[in-house]
């Protein structure tokens, strides 16, 4: 695979937390319009991977490539510049408590685009119904689930219609009926051609949205590959997983 | 044993400091720099300065018309002894505008303010809201430190303005109440000896105070880590390091303002 079709390449990439390692030698690609899952179990480096790729880390060595450029290598404009083409749900949404829900999603249009205010409001109430949030548009985000919230963290993380969405743990503490609600939103999101990097844990939510896969253990990548791969693996940890029916 | 324990406690202990205030150092140097690079975020500098300006303004009218009484019967009490009670307006006046109105409003603001920057900003460390920023590709430094430093700096003079006044009209009130003086009378004794140089260095070193306040609140924010507790704690180290640095700055400031207004130190 080429650097120019892949939208996220890592290259040997390492990265430590004072004396814990919590990165080591991670190279993977991923390829345009896919769905990339990240799996391992807690604390094994997959939101750091994920943080990674939007250049809220950077690595001790090693680089990391979004759409071709070594965002490694980016500051200021440049990097503000590649992260403008990203979206990014964190795991605990992190909305802006300061800001309704509709003024969260409104955000990033008002910051990066020159619609006018009628635009941005009807553009921003449209992210919040295809999330169905389209009543909470001035709800405050402390008035909101967690479901609700991760649903609303999503519409912001969509709402510059994002090339490279990237998503934190998806249906970590939801109800399995919110879980498949956000599964089936992020399965419409891929479909039209987003490429979508998702730490989960959530095995069959993972079956579901995944085109390729990668499992890590201590910082380290044990395997790499699609569903298949995962399934014929030797590995007890892969092997672990790919039983797990559980999730969140 | 005990002996090298304690000098290595002393020395690490040092070394913290060191390694705080230059950090400190660094971010306040940023922050100037930041300032003059667009983008500017008016809108933002605008809210903090709503914020911090009017929301703090009946706090800095209460206090500074409390402070005026309090002074006013203190100067009474000491100049009447010696048979110098027309002097009390021109001495509360003089007191309160040079050094009792920008003091008390810097310690005051640093309170109300320093704590709320340095809660505001750990809050949003801890819940990821300063990552989700950056992730939106927005500068968080410039978003949320340099506006509300640039915003302390508009709004401290404007408060010590608003504080003098309440604290020249608080001692007129308890002038009145004793020897029933009129405040046109008040006034013009309360100003007859005060000049441009006794108001105007001491209501601009405030911008200094605004901008140590502001400073060490959001640097105490951002490094904001341990959750709540974290918060709590940046929160206080923000009203205990800015109050310290306002008054440290304060005898610095005022040496400066004796060098370059000589008449004002007479």
């Amino acid at each position: 695979m080429s650097a120019a079709t892949s939208a996220v390449r890592f290259e040997h990439v390492s990265k430590s937390f004072g004396t814990r390692k919590v990165l080591d030698d991670i190279s993977l690609e991923i390829p345009a319009g896919q769905a990339f899952c990240l799996l391992g179990r807690s604390g094994t480096g997959k939101s750091v991977t994920l943080r990674h790729i939007v250049g809220l880390v950077q690595p001790d060595s090693g680089n990391v490539f979004v759409e071709g450029e070594d965002i490694t290598t980016l500051a200021g404009r440049e990097l503000a510049g590649v992260r403008k083409r990203m979206g990014f749900l964190f795991q605990n949404a992190a909305l802006f408590d300061s800001m309704s829900v509709g003024d969260n999603v409104a955000f990033p249009m008002r910051r990066h685009t020159k619609w006018t205010g009628a635009e941005i409001r009807e553009r921003a109430q449209a992210k919040l119904a295809a999330v169905g949030l389209d009543q909470d548009f001035d709800t405050m985000p402390s008035d909101l689930s967690g479901g609700m919230r991760k649903r609303a963290g999503l519409a912001r993380a969509m709402a510059l219609d994002p090339a490279i969405l990237l998503v934190d743990e998806p249906s970590a503490g939801l109800d399995p009926i919110t879980a498949h609600e956000i599964d089936e939103l992020l399965v419409h999101t891929k479909q039209g051609g987003t490429t979508l990097v998702v730490v989960t844990h959530n095995i069959p939510s993972a079956r579901v949205l995944g085109d390729g896969f990668a499992v890590l253990q201590n910082g380290r990548m044990l395997v790499n590959g699609t569903v298949e791969t995962l399934d014929a693996s030797d590995e007890p940890l892969v092997q672990a997983f790919m039983r797990a029916q559980g999730g969140g | 044993m005990q002996q090298l324990s304690l000098v290595d406690r002393v020395g690490s202990g040092v070394l913290d400091l060191f390694a705080f205030v230059g950090a400190l150092a660094m971010f306040g140097g940023r922050a100037v720099v930041e300032a003059v690079r667009p983008p500017y975020e008016p809108r933002e500098i605008l809210k903090h300065v709503y914020q911090f300006g009017y929301r703090s303004a009946p706090l800095i009218l209460t206090a500074g018309f409390a402070i005026g009484v309090v002074l006013s019967m203190h100067t009474r009490a000491s100049l009447e002894r010696f048979g110098a009670e027309a002097l009390i307006p021109a001495g509360l006046a003089i007191a309160f505008i040079r050094e009792t109105g920008p003091l008390t409003a810097g310690l005051l603001v640093s309170g109300r303010v320093g704590a709320g920057i340095g809660a505001e900003i750990g809050a949003m460390r801890v819940t990821e809201q300063i990552d989700a920023l950056e992730a939106n590709a927005v500068d968080a430094f410039k978003y949320l430190a340099v506006t509300r430093i640039l915003a302390l700096m508009i709004v401290m003079p404007l408060l010590t303005i608003m504080m003098d006044f309440a604290g020249v009209f608080g001692g007129y009130v308890a002038e009145a109440s004793v020897s029933g003086m009129s405040w046109q009378v008040y006034l013009e004794s309360a100003f007859s000896f005060i000049a441009y140089s006794d108001i105007i260095p001491a209501t601009l070193k405030t911008v200094v105070f605004g901008f140590l306040i502001a400073v060490v609140s959001s640097y105490l924010g951002f490094t904001t880590s341990r959750g709540t507790e974290g918060v709590g704690e940046a929160s206080t180290r923000s009203v205990v390091m800015a109050s310290m640095l306002i008054i440290l700055s304060d005898v610095i400031l005022v040496k400066f303002i004796f060098f370059f207004y000589p008449q004002v130190s007479g």
